[in-house]
């Protein structure tokens, strides 16, 4: 179905099952440890060989030769590819990096061999024999020596032709005579997605035809990235991924553990099976660039903005993306006079690409922080300066609203369940023993971004319901909200209905990114279910306008009708997919949430451990309290660490980061994570889909590390620009212990 | 990991008997550092030797008053035992504050002290480091090294002692008890047991080739309080930025070490003998020799910080 005027009212407006505190149907199988992750799937071909990836040990240059014999001979090998032998690959969509083929290095820890052996220790100990020499060049790694030449560079997020300088009114002439302005600069460092599971693939040929069994968030780029570093025809790629260990980005793009499985396997002549070991996760797939942002605030002294400038540097290899750390920006607040834009260093460090709120996770980092030390220029408590300086219309063009906007109720309801009345506006002012106690807040705009989605969705003689979309869950609860879904629609219970997922077979769906899986896949599965229904309504001979799909039955008139009877006949299916008109191009969608946090900052040594938090979050419709609250804690400790502890160290004579396992890079764990409280407001976006629902994945995370960053300053009185917060950044300027 | 034998012992002279027969062999534990080394071939063993039959896993009264912990009671153990929690409180609170509480079920009193150091150029095999190679060259000068040690350093390396037990048991002047291929014992005091790098950073222990651990006693009690103070970048599962280990007196004297700072668990009697002129006095003069780099100077303003707070909570 085309969505191109906002929904009426529809079967999902019944909210018996969708809105409802559904527990993860696939939660039994993760309990159990029985839900089968990629690398663990022995079942599905037999004869797996394993594969070990050998990683450049230059950042930049040319490989002279790559000796295998010793590890040909070594215990076990069954074969050995090195990227000699191969072309360069030709990067996916939206990618950047070579993921194998070709003598040229472009960053550390660049695939340039596989060792293929019976098992697993066989094949890392034989990689240890792979000699490759080296013919090392000078490369590029530290961003802020290269930012004086960075390019003024395009949101890749607003389209190939959009404009590179987001400029309204005469900023130069309005923050120079602005009464009160601020001018700071923010560092955010690059950070690693970190997930659990990492990234694994089974790949088995069949003549020419390729299965992969992999762990992706995006099946259908997953399809087509194999298509096109393979050189064959996308028809001849199956893919399947049911369960992913989390992705949070770094599983949107095909990586070299499935491309290494697929050339491996061609090679030896049997299944291979490749994951990515950790430190090849963090040094050669991709990660979240630094930024280097700069940021002007101009205001009059009742506390309106009338200025904002805010131009972010990062980085990427040779003709990649920027961090598009700005668009928040852009949408936030309302100001008269605006000067908003990107620029790229080229860089020889891995592959820059998304990450969990890509662009807005480190935008607000620098744009709230800025927001709270202008509201303590202007002597203005800083819930009520961001309140002050709402927009219902897009600064840039008066004319267009955005579809639902309710930030100033999260700040609000944020305000007054949080205690914020009860913070003490000087720093340092609030005592607990040997703690500081701050009190710190942020807002978080997300875009609502919408992608076209389908699904099929089967009737069975038994009444069941299959629905089948090469949707994924990562660990997000699409399997549930699929089947609340499905169930609503259909008038049967969530047990009735099975979902399957992450299968090339099944009609495309939307994916995991972006936040928009939730919304759009639904969505996909609505328009699937409306054509079921019709096709239920003809079997049955009733009229599809008035029948009420309702407690596993068909009504019409004065006729109820078992469901099951439209099907005794034979399976009945309805496949259909969402596709949007032009309603986020005359409305902006977005998520909106206002996060707050209480932290300790220890008097003595200057750690840092956050108290409590609360996020209070405008994301349309929820569709399931539990797996969409699940979502925004999830993402708020992400915020945590982003605060106080994740950065990915470079050492600048090697090009490579340092710190490339979890031992190294350290994440919050549940001891940094004491009390979390989430409030969401129930305000349906007519105008995003037929579900009104809107992103949730990312909203969460938006403003958090801001939040917390705020309430470090509250404590200490110490304002720290450059993230993380660790000690050392404010542990000298702390009052000297008596 | 590179293929290895394998064989269990059954009494500490068997175990050490095996594993002096044996060029390349090691004895194995808990594993929980040993383990994470093969697999990155940062130690290739021909041979393993497992010791955890052995009779070495009680805690039991010396005669004067002491406690002798066998090689093989765990740290959970340890850190659980009655009069270790009474009588040395440092100990038990240094245990719990390292690692996990599934490693601490696991790894044992003398596989703790013989933990390799976590210098990140120590576990990347692609780029020099004098521990791992002698002679190639040591990565952390110049590289990153925020984590790493500012005193008892060398040229040849500066990787920091990252354990909270060590710091403890060098604390309360315990002493390590072992045997040798000839099955002789010794004891050899903590303070000695572990090596500065010098010009030779591989050997970290003083322990000869196929010595075995079999206990660690602890004197009679010191009475006074007992302080450990880990910090660290996260509230649990992290190696220490700086620890303080201490056992403070009414009158202000005591002892004290530092960990995290360098090599080996830092204790400088001298700087002890200033504590009751504050944590300032103690730690310009146990840092007195300091040579951080630029980016860990902070842990001697951590350390002295980190002490303040340990006598402001001993004097509570």
């Amino acid at each position: 179905m085309d969505f191109t005027t906002p929904s009426g009212q529809n079967p999902i407006d019944r909210l018996k099952i969708v809105g409802r505190p559904v527990t993860r149907i696939d939660g039994p199988l993760k309990v159990t440890g029985t839900a089968p992750y990629a690398y663990e799937r022995h079942d599905v071909i037999p004869n797996q060989a394993y594969g070990y990836v050998v990683g450049a040990t230059i950042a930049k240059g040319r490989i002279v030769r790559i000796d295998t014999g010793a590890a040909k001979a070594a215990s076990g090998v069954i074969g050995v590819i090195t990227t000699l032998e191969y072309k360069p690959a030709a990067p996916p969509q939206r990618q950047t990096a070579n993921l194998f083929g070709g003598a040229e290095v472009a960053h550390y820890h660049q695939a340039v061999a596989l060792v293929v052996a019976k098992t697993f220790e066989e094949a890392r100990a034989a990689a240890h024999l792979v000699k490759v020499d080296y013919q090392a060049a000078p490369g590029k790694y530290d961003l802020a020596g290269e930012a004086s030449g960075a390019k003024p560079s395009a949101d890749p997020n607003e389209g190939q032709d959009a404009e590179i300088f987001d400029r309204v009114g005469d900023f130069d002439a309005a923050f120079a005579a602005a009464p009160v302005k601020l001018d700071e600069t923010y560092t955010t460092p690059c950070e690693t997605h970190a997930m659990m599971e990492p990234h694994a693939s089974i790949a088995a040929w069949n003549g020419d035809k390729l299965t992969v069994w992999t762990s992706s968030q995006m099946i259908n780029w997953a399809k087509a990235g194999l298509a096109k570093t393979l050189g064959i025809p996308a028809e001849n790629v199956r893919v399947q991924s049911p369960f992913i260990g989390g992705g949070f980005g770094g599983k949107l793009y095909l990586r070299a553990d499935a491309l290494l499985a697929a050339l491996g396997a061609k090679a030896v002549g049997q299944p291979v099976k490749v994951t990515l070991q950790r430190p090849l996760i963090i040094n050669n797939g991709t990660h979240r660039s630094a930024t280097i942002q700069r940021i002007r605030l101009g205001a009059a002294p009742d506390g309106r903005l009338t200025t904002i400038g805010h131009v972010s540097v990062s980085g990427n290899l040779p003709g990649g993306m920027p961090e598009p750390a700005v668009g928040q920006t852009k949408l936030l607040y309302a100001a008269p006079n605006r000067e908003i834009y990107l620029k790229l260093a080229a860089l020889d460090l891995g592959e820059a690409n998304d990450m969990r709120a890509p662009g807005e996770a480190p935008g607000l980092m620098a744009l709230e922080m800025a927001m709270d030390e202008m509201a303590e220029k202007l002597g203005i408590d800083p819930v009520e300066f961001r309140i002050l300086n709402d927009t219902q219309t897009d600064p840039r063009d008066p004319q267009r609203r955005f579809s639902e906007r309710h930030l100033v109720e999260c700040l609000r309801t944020g305000a007054d369940r949080f205690g914020w009345s009860r913070r003490n506006g000087t720093p340092g002012a609030i005592r607990d023993g040997k703690w500081i106690v701050g009190m710190g807040m942020a807002a978080g705009l997300r875009l609502n971004l919408l992608m076209p989605s389908a699904a099929r969705i089967r009737l069975d003689r038994d009444g069941r319901l299959t629905v089948e979309t090469d949707m994924t869950d990562i660990g997000t609860g699409a399997y549930t909200i699929l089947a609340q879904t499905a169930a609503e629609m259909m008038g049967v219970p969530v047990e009735a209905v099975t979902v399957i997922l992450g299968d090339s077979a099944s009609p495309v769906s939307a994916g995991s990114g972006g936040q928009w899986g939730a919304n759009t896949s639904t969505s996909g599965l609505y328009a699937a279910c409306l054509k079921l229904r019709g096709a239920v309504s003809a079997r049955l001979g009733l009229n599809a306008e008035d029948a009420e799909f309702a407690d596993g039955k068909v009504r019409s008139g004065n006729r109820s009708i078992p469901l099951a009877e439209a099907a005794k006949d034979g399976p009945l299916t309805g496949e259909d997919g969402i596709r949007f008109g032009d309603l986020d191009k005359r409305y902006v969608q977005a998520s909106f949430a206002a996060q707050f946090a209480e932290v300790g900052v220890d008097s003595f040594t200057g750690e840092v451990r956050v108290r409590r938090m609360l996020a209070v979050v405008d994301a349309g419709r929820v569709l399931n309290p539990v797996t969409a609250r699940s979502q925004v804690i999830g993402a708020m400790t992400m915020g945590v660490g982003a605060a106080l502890m994740e950065a990915l160290a470079i050492d600048m004579r090697h090009g490579c980061f340092v710190n490339h396992d979890l031992g190294g890079y350290e994440v919050p764990v549940h001891a940094d994570i004491p009390h979390q409280d989430v409030i969401f407001l129930d305000h349906p976006d007519a105008i995003s889909s037929p579900m009104k629902a809107k992103g949730i994945g990312e909203i969460g995370l938006c403003g958090v590390a801001a939040a917390v960053a705020n309430a470090v300053y509250n404590a200490t009185g110490v304002r720290v620009r450059d993230y993380p917060i660790t000690l050392e950044k404010h542990l000298a300027k702390l009052p000297r212990i008596a | 990991m590179i293929p290895f034998t394998y064989e269990k012992a059954d009494s500490p002279a068997a175990a050490v008997a095996a594993v002096t027969a044996t060029p390349g062999a090691k004895f194995i534990a808990g594993g929980t550092n040993l383990l994470d080394l093969m697999k990155f071939q940062i130690e290739t063993p021909t041979h393993l030797v497992d010791i955890r039959d052995l009779p070495l896993t009680t805690i039991n009264d010396t005669g004067d008053g002491g406690l002798r912990i066998g090689a093989l009671v765990t740290n959970t153990e340890l850190a659980s035992h009655p009069r270790v929690k009474r009588d040395y409180g440092v100990l038990s609170r240094a245990i719990v504050a390292g690692a996990t509480g599934q490693i601490r079920n696991k790894a044992s009193v003398g596989g703790n002290l013989l933990q390799r150091n976590r210098c990140p150029y120590f576990y990347n095999t692609d780029l020099p480091c004098n521990k791992r190679v002698p002679g190639s060259g040591c990565s952390a000068l110049g590289g990153i090294s925020r984590s790493l040690a500012v005193i008892g350093t060398s040229e040849s390396c500066i990787a920091q002692n990252p354990g909270d037990m060590a710091v403890a048991l060098t604390v309360l002047d315990a002493m390590v008890e072992t045997i040798d291929a000839a099955g002789r014992t010794r004891t050899i005091a903590i303070a000695d047991f572990f090596r500065l790098p010098g010009d030779t950073p591989e050997t970290e222990f003083a322990l000869q080739p196929g010595e075995l651990i079999t206990s660690v006693t602890l004197p009679p009690p010191l009475g006074g309080t007992h302080h450990y103070h880990k910090v660290r970048d996260r509230a649990s599962y992290a190696f220490a930025i700086v620890s303080v280990a201490a056992v403070l007196n009414k009158d202000g004297t005591g002892r004290v070490a530092f960990g995290s700072v360098a090599p080996k668990p830092w204790r400088i009697k001298a700087a002890e003998a200033v504590l009751p002129a504050g944590p300032a006095a103690v730690v310009s003069t146990a840092f007195k020799e300091a040579k951080p780099r630029e980016d860990n100077a902070f842990k001697i303003l951590l350390a002295e910080r980190t002490l303040a707070l340990v006598i402001a909570k001993g004097s509570a």
